[in-house]
């Protein structure tokens, strides 16, 4: 269902070059399949495929019955986003105040972009149905057997398994995924924010916001700049300790001299086990003003007055990058466990044949094999702990934030976009900074994946 | 030659040692925590900031009164919704990440490339930036108030679950494809190869789909809030644990916090160590190098 989207990066694919094109309809259609044109599923019908053709016509009439019934009057209000206000009016024979409906953007905005998609998918099936009826028509004058709905059925589950497989997990991403993310993208160009008083009624304002988020003189751009050098810090950070602390640990463990290897695994595995908003909470308490680790610190001396882990801004830096180890070390263990246990052991003895010491074999086998294996998930790794909101919002909370700012000395992009969104409401702003993460996000995964050998030799392993 | 040998034992000896007392220092860094939380649980002391590690004396006090004192914070009916909720996503997304990476890994068509392009680039936004979207779609959608949360909840957790497809279609892709090759020339359907062949050979991938799935509900705070807003009667354990933490409750229901924190983990921690040979080889491949 999501072809109108998908669609946008097709490129041309011979593999699947097919007769039935779009264009070879309209020139060389008879009657019926021109007839499609309008009446989908006319060709069909006209073409011994009844069944088919009335589905398809049933789809129109659905998608007609929509537009005349709310759809064009959501698009027609979708350029100006509404404009009537809610008012009080005094009702004289009740002797009360009555309340008339205003328009209310947001919903404005919501069915606007949700009647866009619906024809958008509608000219998807409009075009499948054309395709369809020229098909139809095409075997039927080269004198071959034109399959009726049930052989269609049938072949849903052999040659096109994949429509019976993905479609409805394709609804799902577009309903909770994609156009949930589209409406969100559309509020970055509006003034739907607290700012202003537009919670009810805003109105479009092209890229004003975004001129506001990038700029150097604006308080809200100032923040913007320093919450981005801190996210990257920290996602390099967090990347790369976890990835080389995590594989050392992983070799460690794995080594021949090492006893009770299942014991240690299980040891650090508990921590992956246990939910993480609940280790992250706990450890929160613990590391707490009055906490256990610096109650326990005044006991034995070593400190005289509670450490700030959280409320100075360069221990709290710190601090979030080494609980993130806590958390993310075991998993990037557990990985390179699997990795290392499956480097095939030929490539180490014949090393040992040729007299190559352990040094050797970790950088000639070891590490160009864990490497290609787990660029991926390195890649996969950063783009998570850029968009890490648990270990953030968890831990730390941003803070401290500084008077007067929005954002924290900790916070992230996204924690700052769900503060702005939830806490403060600019809705608008929060879209832009959701927005520009992705930008931030797309450029390193461009750059990095596509030099990566298993996406290019995707089948290699198989 | 021997003495040789024997340095060498000396030599491995230490470094055995050594890794031993480190591995041992940092395990209990690993556990301290966990220690310290489990041992919370059954204390008498009920704030959290006291400053004895040891709690003074054991009870079971903690774990009663989370199940019986439902005035404030009603933490049975909260589980009994997580419960609900983690069952049916848990089936709605097994079936869907594993029928969208089986189509990934075996079959051939052409959306199949601009699909995993676009999954790529869905992956990239931030997960909640869509979260206030989620909640007028699925108020216009009348999921919103009463009993429709759960449903609305379990739309929430689930509906994406098409995206995650990756570990799993790495699992699908070392299956070899001559055991499709060859039932499809004995005539099977591909919904054959599917079903007799390809998934009883992924146990370990569907396991841990399944377990993936089932602890969503469990640990997501974020999406449930803004879902649940104030009505507290569908609130999900995560949600529940975070309000103990909250200001004016931490004083009085830490220790009740630490306990349902040691009681949703059990469950969640031996599925998860108990499928853990599972979980490393769905990462790493049915077919071992």
């Amino acid at each position: 269902m999501s072809k109108g989207i998908s669609g946008l990066f097709t490129k041309k694919v011979s593999d699947f070059a097919t007769p039935y094109t779009l264009g070879a309809a309209v020139r060389k259609g008879d009657l019926g399949t021109r007839l499609s044109l309008v009446v989908c599923g006319a060709g069909n019908m006209l073409h011994r495929q009844v069944g088919k053709g009335i589905l398809f016509l049933l789809v129109e009439a659905a998608y007609i019955w929509f537009m005349i019934r709310s759809g064009i009057y959501n698009i027609s209000m979708l350029p100006s986003l509404g404009w009537l206000e809610q008012e009080e009016v005094w009702n004289e024979a009740k002797g009360i105040f009555e309340y008339t409906a205003g328009h209310q953007s947001i919903l404005i905005l919501l069915y606007g972009v949700v009647t866009i998609f619906l024809t958008a998918m509608f000219v998807v099936f409009w075009r499948g149905c054309l395709k369809s009826a020229y098909k139809a028509q095409c075997l039927q004058a080269e004198g071959k057997h034109v399959p009726g709905l049930r052989e269609d059925i049938r072949e849903l589950f052999n040659s096109n398994l994949q429509k019976l497989l993905m479609t409805v997990p394709l609804l799902g991403i577009v309903a909770f995924t994609v156009l949930p993310l589209i409406f969100m993208i559309s509020m970055a160009f509006t003034n739907y924010s607290k700012l202003g008083d537009h919670l009810v009624l805003f109105d479009w304002v092209g890229l004003a916001n975004f001129k506001k988020v990038l700029s150097f003189s604006d308080s809200i751009g100032q923040t913007f700049w320093g919450v981005l050098g801190w996210t990257i810090v920290w996602a390099v950070c967090a990347t790369a300790f976890n990835y080389i602390l995590g594989m050392i640990l992983a070799i460690v463990i794995n080594r021949k001299g090492t006893r009770c290897k299942a014991f240690w695994r299980f040891c650090f595995m508990l921590s992956v086990a246990i939910p993480q908003f609940v280790s992250l909470l706990i450890i929160r308490t613990m590391f707490n003003q009055d906490g256990i680790v610096n109650m326990m610190l005044k006991q034995w001396g070593l400190i005289s007055s509670s450490l700030p882990f959280f409320s100075n801004a360069t221990w709290a830096r710190i601090m979030v990058i080494l609980i993130n180890l806590w958390v993310g070390i075991p998993y990037t263990m557990m990985q390179a466990t699997g990795i290392l246990q499956n480097i095939p052991q030929e490539l180490y003895e014949s090393a040992r044949v040729d007299g190559a010491g352990p040094v050797v074999t970790f950088f000639k086998i070891t590490l160009p094999y864990m490497m290609f294996v787990m660029t991926p998930y390195l890649i996969t790794q950063f783009t998570g702990n850029v968009n890490n909101f648990n270990v953030i919002y968890l831990l730390s909370g941003g803070n401290p934030t500084p008077v007067g700012s929005t954002a924290g000395k900790t916070d992230l992009l996204v924690t700052w976009l769900y503060k702005l969104t939830v806490d403060q409401q600019y809705y608008n702003l929060g879209a832009v900074i959701g927005i520009l993460t992705f930008v931030v996000l797309a450029i390193v995964a461009l750059v990095t994946y596509h030099n990566t050998g298993s996406y290019k030799d995707e089948e290699g392993f198989q | 030659m021997k003495k040789e040998g024997a340095s060498v034992k000396t030599r491995r000896f230490v470094s055995n040692t050594v890794v031993h007392i480190v591995l041992a220092a940092l395990a209990i860094l690993w556990l301290f925590p966990i220690f310290w939380v489990v041992m919370k649980s059954f204390s008498t002391d009920i704030g959290p900031y006291t400053t004895r590690f040891w709690p003074s004396e054991l009870t079971l006090n903690n774990y009663k009164r989370l199940f019986t004192d439902t005035t404030v914070l009603n933490f049975p009916r909260m589980f009994m919704n997580t419960l609900i909720v983690a069952i049916f996503s848990c089936l709605i997304s097994t079936f869907m990440t594993l029928s969208v990476s089986y189509c990934m890994s075996r079959l051939r068509f052409k959306l199949r490339k601009p699909f995993m392009n676009l999954a790529m680039i869905l992956t990239l936004f931030p997960g909640f930036m869509s979260m206030v979207a989620i909640y007028y779609i699925l108020r216009a959608l009348g999921l919103s108030e009463g009993a429709m949360i759960r449903v609305a909840l379990v739309m929430v957790y689930s509906g994406g679950a098409g995206l995650g497809f990756y570990v799993a279609k790495g699992f699908f892709d070392t299956i070899p494809k001559a055991l499709d090759e060859a039932a499809l020339l004995d005539g099977a359907t591909n919904w054959q190869v599917f079903t007799k062949i390809t998934m009883p050979l992924s146990k370990p991938i569907i396991v841990y789909t399944v377990l993936t799935s089932f602890m969503g509900p469990w640990t997501d705070f974020i999406f449930a809030k803004v879902i649940c807003r104030a009505n507290a009667d569908y609130y999900t354990v995560a949600i529940g644990l975070w309000r103990m933490l909250e200001k004016e409750y931490i004083t009085k229901w830490f220790t009740s916090f630490a306990a349902g924190a040691v009681l949703i983990s059990i469950p969640i921690s031996i599925l998860f160590l108990v499928t853990q040979k599972f979980y490393a080889d769905g990462l790493s491949g049915a077919v071992k190098g």
